[in-house]
């Protein structure tokens, strides 16, 4: 069974936003809430680097493991979704998110917050397939037509790769062999210190 | 980043109006098709929307129902130049979804942000609904037909007391071709060469620079192919913010060649982020850093020698101007050190092939022209141009830029770049098939005909200068804007009181833009709801000039008409109002004559058929509607990298370059495969070859300015060779190969004069046909020139900015002597010499340029949602250390101040790096706040865009390119303190 990740490659990624208004475009969603953003690190400095950021639907997704209702479950491509039905608004998947994938509606006066949104990988919710109950809960379900998510189709640079991890993992590695330098991967300092060269 | 994103009081008031599926203003279209879906009812409030509006909204949810069949429609994006493909899901009339275009071999797919989200233009919660007037400043709606009527009629109160040249026309580089290209018809129906466009200030000087160098004023490669470069310097340009999807060719490029990408500008930009090389320069030294570079090129002999030789006129006068510019003097003027610009010159100019890429960094200046000749010399110098991976890829701004340009919105030109001379109206006239003496009884004489008009940049000098500095019958008091911003001019405090002092501003847009706004008039404003593109048909040439067709999406919205339907009809208001007047001039009849009218509009296809009929000199005469039709429907047929159709696509188009990128030559039965890189003579010019364009003449000071010994493949003539008229033909023996029809043709229209027919005023396309069967460019073969001596500078030369910190230089370099042009005084020098009282109380160069979430004056996309939550507010980048010492910390409030008309805005500041020290940024996109005052209230109610905030062109100040008027928006003075 495939393994669906978001990858991107900051040696490509210009912050264009593309991905961030083609979310939008797609799920209709609402001022205030971002299901995807674009993160950049040493801003107007040499080294900048821009990231793509999004629910990165983890194996052992730390939403998952605080959730007081237990509403988050993993479909069979590896994709973590959650069900605004039984979702409460408590925010602790907020808390346990190391990304800052789920985000709520305001819905009072007094900052009370509504049900928890997040990227669902474009595959929708609970609800079945492509109804117009499902769009208006969780939004289009692009998984279910056989399409990935609009996000990564429409990156200006195709920075932003998505799908089966082997394939796309396959695709970055060849890219980072034509290039003839580094990873570009972003955090590889972090992770391997002095010894890479990026 | 405090500055993005922030949550600020805009943000919070809207977010929770927005999650109520309210606007917070005005009719939500979006809201009221849910309504009409589930009740049916509620219309009567809605009166206004035409029934098939109402039809196609019932049982639509606004979004895709998988029940129900879906219609794909492709279009353009309506954003830049690059010319991306939107592929558009429709359901009932309503644009639904929006899928990746993966056939487009522009953008395979892909989009920006502001690409991605083009669908929200046609929802258009704060579009102009109706048509609108303002009477004693309030906003009053009307319809259609008397809006146009009490235009029309006020249009020709202006025409009877001042004349034609009273009324301003600026048109807009967001127009398709045929749009373009009839407004400048009207415009010359109407008699005056006041008809202008955005190219006046983005590109109007690298249309003049390059084609006064070598022929063509436009891109000479294409953004496909940056991909075979080894070199890429972008100098001048940001196009990971303002062309995103460019970078798309440039990153791959980059990594498949391992090229070297370098990045020139004061800014460190998203695109210098991604560089092998970046050069910060002083704001305004461009020709230095050229010169610069030159002279480590010629030091090194690194020169193309043959190249010069063969094709290049003039370059040794280059080499002397050049021998000036030593690492000495260079770093001097620029504070760029010999050793990072003797490493950038061994680079382009050995490791080949190399690219130069320029946006409105050079073009926007008092040197803009020569600017862009200056990087042209540099192209020519190292036999850069006219090969695969070489060139001038001159990134244009917006979508049609290109064609409103190829159609003559320009002061000096009538379309396709024939010019306003007595050949060029009878050129044309032949085309209009009107008299030509009926012509010049629509202008006030012949000699305003024949004289360039007022150009954007300068209008509300001439409402406000007094009568007799003006060089026309009287200033200008009425004013027609179609797609055009009102803060994207420099010197706002006086385009306000020239707005103010106009007795008639007609708007035509979707949004109102901020000439509804910048201004207090009370009365006299009319606003016009135009559609966008996806509500119409029409082709838009990308800045590769690659045209391509764009179907109609959906219906236009709301009460909204096409610009074609706008102008048929007002033409027709000024029938009636003319007559009312007892005025003898007629318009719709004789203007719309050729066209097919249907539904009160001219059809697109019947438009671009008369401007295949008459624009011959740019090679617009292949492009019919047919074949660009069966580009967009077999795009995936075309090769990525060379954009050829490969030899699996239908017979049709097989070989065609894709959209048929200018000069595409002859009639479209000659199957031209358009000239996807110009000048290219390794091809037969049957298969896109060219070579230099001979216009300037065969020969100068005993010099021959035909090429030597160079020619394209095929050619039957081995050497340069004049362009093709009857006498050239007839004297190579080739003249009876023309068919009996093209002759009568020729007799028809020449007569007597039939030896001074050329290619580009034969109607026939024989010329064209004979010369091309003889492997023959018809335009020539000549050389390039290095010395263009009918400029004011033939050899560029630096002079500094008229606000410059660099005082000391201004005796050295100083700009040129003050001078008139276009109906206009020009006080270059006088204001430059104020810069030595200015420069120490404003010692922080100002510049301005783009943003990736908006666009132009910016109006739409900060009325788009989803690309206004994105950038909230106008901000000021400002380097650290000069922060630090104003106590102005990040996303605090500051005032910049302007060094003239004591002009002030209110921004945040963005305390960055990005500008080096001394050297602020502001994004030209902003408007709705004018010196601290928040105007808000000043639009039609529900439709102020979502984000509002200062122009950064309150603050920029005088001067103007002497060759085409450009403004001066990149380097100004101001200073900066905390609010």
């Amino acid at each position: 069974m495939a393994r669906m990740k978001f990858l991107c490659d900051s040696d490509r990624c210009i912050e264009c936003n593309a991905c961030v208004t083609a979310c939008k475009n797609e799920h209709e969603v609402p001022w205030g809430i971002n299901r995807r953003r674009v993160v950049t690190i040493n801003d107007g400095r040499p080294g900048e680097r821009s990231i793509s950021m999004a629910c990165m639907h983890c194996t052992d997704a730390p939403c998952a493991a605080v959730c007081p209702v237990s509403c988050f479950y993993t479909t069979a491509d590896a994709i973590v979704l959650h069900d605004k039905d039984l979702c409460i608004g408590c925010g602790y998947c907020f808390y346990a998110c190391p990304f800052g994938a789920p985000q709520y509606p305001r819905v009072g006066n007094f900052g009370s917050r509504g049900k928890m949104d997040k990227c669902t990988y474009c595959a929708g919710g609970p609800q079945q397939d492509n109804t117009a109950v499902e769009y208006t809960q969780y939004g289009a379900n692009r998984i279910a037509e056989g399409k990935l998510p609009l996000c990564a189709e429409m990156c200006s640079t195709k920075a932003l790769l998505a799908g089966d991890s082997d394939m796309i993992a396959q695709i970055y590695r060849e890219r980072v062999q034509r290039r003839g330098y580094g990873s570009g991967a972003w955090g590889w300092r972090t992770a391997y210190r002095e010894t890479v060269t990026i | 980043m405090l500055i993005k994103r922030s949550d600020g009081r805009a943000a919070k008031q809207r977010l929770a109006s927005a999650y109520q599926g309210l606007s917070a203003g005005g009719l939500d279209r979006r809201a009221f098709l849910r309504q009409a879906g589930i009740t049916g009812a509620g219309l009567a409030a809605l009166g206004s929307l035409g029934t098939g509006r109402v039809e196609a909204a019932e049982g639509s949810m606004g979004v895709l129902d998988h029940a129900q069949p879906v219609t794909r429609v492709k279009n353009i994006c309506t954003h830049c130049s690059v010319g991306c493909t939107v592929t558009a899901e429709v359901q009932n009339g309503v644009w639904v979804g929006q899928e990746p275009s993966w056939d487009s071999p522009i953008n395979r797919g892909t989009h920006c942000a502001k690409g991605a989200s083009v669908r929200e233009l046609v929802h258009g919660d704060r579009r102009l609904k109706y048509p609108m007037k303002l009477v004693g400043g309030t906003w009053q709606r009307l319809s259609w037909d008397t809006a146009l009527s009490e235009i029309a009629d006020k249009m020709m109160a202006i025409r009877q007391a001042s004349g034609p040249d009273s009324v301003f026309l600026l048109g807009s580089a967001k127009f398709s071709n045929e749009g373009a290209y009839l407004y400048r018809k009207f415009a010359a129906f109407w008699g005056t060469n006041s008809v202008d466009h955005q190219a006046r200030i983005c590109h109007s000087t690298t249309v003049a620079g390059v084609a006064n160098t070598w022929g063509y004023g436009a891109m000479t490669n294409s953004y496909n192919d940056i991909r075979n470069a080894k070199t890429m310097i972008i100098m001048g340009g940001n196009p990971a913010e303002a062309h995103p999807v460019s970078l798309q060719h440039i990153l791959s490029g980059k990594e498949i060649n391992r090229a070297n990408l370098i990045v020139i500008d004061p800014r460190f930009t998203r695109t210098a982020a991604h560089a092998t090389e970046f050069m910060r320069i002083r704001p305004g030294t461009d020709i230095p850093i050229i010169w610069g570079l030159l002279w480590h090129i010629f030091e090194n002999g690194w020169e193309d020698k043959q190249f010069i030789e063969q094709r290049v006129f003039g370059m040794e006068k280059v080499r002397a101007e050049v021998a000036k510019w030593n690492p000495q003097e260079c770093e001097r003027v620029t504070g760029v050190p010999a050793a990072q610009m003797r490493k950038v010159a061994e680079l382009f100019a050995t490791q080949k092939p190399a690219t130069l890429i320029w946006c409105m960094g050079a073009t926007q200046k008092t040197v803009g022209t020569a600017n862009v000749r200056a990087y042209s010399i540099l192209l020519l110098a190292t036999g850069n141009v006219g090969a695969p991976g070489t060139g001038a890829n001159i990134f244009r701004g917006h979508c049609n830029v290109q064609g409103a340009t190829d159609f003559g919105l320009d002061v000096t030109s009538l379309p396709a770049y024939y010019g306003l001379d007595e050949n060029a109206w009878r050129h044309w006239c032949r085309v209009w098939d009107v008299s030509y003496e009926s012509m010049i009884a629509r202008f006030d004489s012949k000699a305003m005909m024949e004289t360039p008009g007022i150009p954007t940049t300068r209008y509300f000098d001439a409402v406000t200068l007094p009568k007799d500095q003006v060089q026309q019958r009287d200033t200008i008091k009425g004013m027609v804007v179609f797609g055009h911003g009102g803060n994207t001019v420099t010197r706002m405090p006086e385009a306000k009181k020239g707005l103010e002092k106009l007795d008639l501003l007609v708007v035509v847009d979707p949004h109102p833009t901020s000439f509804a706004m910048q201004s207090d008039r009370r009365d006299g404003t009319y606003l016009l709801p135009a559609c966008t593109q996806f509500e119409c048909d029409g082709s838009r040439t990308c800045s590769n000039r690659s045209a391509q067709w764009g179907a109609q999406v959906v219906k236009p919205i709301f009460e909204s008409k096409s610009d074609y339907e706008v102008m048929y009809r007002l033409a027709g208001a000024l029938d009636v109002a003319a007559e009312k007047r007892n005025m003898p001039v007629r318009f719709q009849a004789e203007m719309f004559k050729p066209f097919d009218i249907r539904d009160s509009a001219p059809t697109a296809e019947s438009l671009l058929r008369e401007i295949n009929r008459g624009s011959l000199s740019t090679g617009y005469s292949g492009i019919s509607p047919e074949r660009l039709k069966l580009h967009m429907q077999h795009q995936d047929k075309f090769d990525l990298v060379t954009l050829r159709a490969k030899p699996d696509a239908p017979a049709e188009i097989r070989g065609d370059f894709y959209g048929l990128p200018w000069p595409c030559f002859g009639t479209p039965e000659m199957r031209h495969p358009g000239s996807h890189i110009l000048y290219n003579t390794n091809l037969h010019v049957k298969e896109g070859g060219g070579v230099f364009r001979a216009r300037f003449g065969v020969e100068r000071e005993g010099k021959t300015l035909l090429a030597e010994g160079s020619y394209s493949r095929g050619s039957e003539i081995q050497d340069g060779y004049p362009e093709f008229t009857v006498a050239v033909l007839k004297r190579l023996g080739w003249f009876d190969e023309l068919t009996a029809a093209e002759k009568a043709s020729l007799d028809r229209y020449f007569g007597a004069n039939i030896d001074r027919a050329s290619w580009a005023t034969d109607l026939s396309c024989g010329i064209i046909r004979v010369a091309m069967e003889h492997g023959c460019v018809p335009y020539g073969n000549g050389k390039a020139r290095a010395d263009a001596w009918n400029l004011p500078d033939p050899i560029p030369v630096h002079r500094e900015p008229i606000y410059t910190p660099r005082t000391d230089l201004i005796a050295q370099y100083p700009t040129l002597p003050d001078r008139r042009g276009f109906r206009l005084p020009h006080l270059g020098q006088s204001v430059q010499n104020r810069s030595r009282e200015i420069a120490p109380n404003f010692p922080i160069v100002l510049t301005s340029g783009r943003l990736v979430e908006y666009e132009g004056g910016g109006e739409e996309t900060r009325s788009n949602r989803w690309l206004a939550e994105l950038q909230q507010d106008m901000f000021v980048e400002i380097n650290p250390a000069d922060a630090a010492a104003r106590s102005i910390s990040d996303g605090a409030w500051v005032w910049v101040r302007g060094p003239e008309s004591d002009s002030k805005a209110r921004v945040k500041a963005l305390v960055t790096e990005r500008v080096g020290r001394g050297v602020a940024f502001m994004p030209f996109h902003f408007a709705g706040w004018y010196q601290g005052e928040d105007r808000r209230g000043k639009y039609p109610p529900g439709t102020d865009p979502i984000v509002l905030g200062e122009s950064v062109n309150t603050l920029t100040s005088y001067g103007y390119d002497p060759v085409t008027f450009m403004q001066e928006t990149k380097v100004t003075l101001c200073q900066i303190s905390a609010a």
